[in-house]
């Protein structure tokens, strides 16, 4: 970030790896994003077999799925070009209304 | 408020924010983008905490259980919100070249965890007691 710009080499990359690390953080979400809907999955799925059980199961699935796919989506933005465009805030939107309903989905599984 | 409601317009529109300033340098927005990523990742962790704390404490009176994963759970929806809220108001001052905003967020959840950490060990120790 030193303000000179780097000589046009054979690859045009960035020399800090700023697409790569981006990626890396979306992989590290996503992860994150699956243990809570493992666990999720396991308080729905703690009690006797339900009905309400059986939903919750697959509402989180649901989410889960849903921010995989954002984050799919958004990593092969990065991977397209050496200078990828910003994140829209639609994207950004919908991976924190999944993770919020994931919230909810859990308020209402736990109480 | 009014700047609240204008923030949460622009987190469903990207062309208001692309209005906005010139573009900066992708490497500044792919920075802000992470930091955005780092922030969901402690709400999915708080989140993840309250069904644990749900599942693993089961001889937990059910006030003190359902409490201490619903104030987990509240802090993780606080904290995606806040998350996105932020990246956009970021965003928005690096198109402008304004300072980035300023944020109490951090110290009050920071305090919000070591609370629920210190009710944690009062109920582990009065629970071993008990």
């Amino acid at each position: 970030m030193g303000g000179v710009s780097p000589a046009p080499g054979p690859v045009d990359r960035d020399p800090g790896l700023q697409p790569e690390r981006t990626r890396l953080a979306w992989r590290r979400t996503t992860l994150s994003a699956t243990v809570a809907a493992v666990l999720a999955v396991k308080t729905a799925l703690h009690g006797r077999a339900s009905t309400a059980g059986a939903v919750g199961c697959a509402v989180c699935c649901a989410l889960w799925l849903g921010f995989l796919w954002v984050a799919h989506r958004r990593i092969r933005t990065l991977a397209s070009g050496a200078r990828p465009p910003a994140l829209v805030p639609r994207q950004a939107t919908t991976a924190v209304l999944c993770t919020v309903a994931l919230a909810v989905c859990a308020a209402v599984l736990v109480a | 408020m009014s700047d609240f409601v204008r923030n949460v317009r622009l987190w469903f529109a990207p062309e208001q924010v692309r209005d906005e300033g010139g573009t900066p340098d992708y490497r500044f927005s792919l920075a802000n983008e992470r930091t955005f990523l780092a922030w969901l990742r402690t709400a999915l962790a708080l989140i993840g905490g309250g069904f644990a704390v749900d599942q693993f404490l089961p001889d937990l009176r059910w006030a003190w259980r359902v409490g201490l994963a619903l104030a987990l759970l509240g802090a993780g929806v606080l904290c995606s919100l806040r998350a996105v809220n932020h990246w956009v108001r970021c965003e928005r001052a690096i198109r402008r070249g304004e300072d980035l905003p300023a944020s109490r967020f951090p110290a009050l959840l920071s305090l919000v965890v070591a609370i629920v950490a210190v009710a944690m060990v009062v109920v582990v120790l009065v629970g071993w007691a008990g």
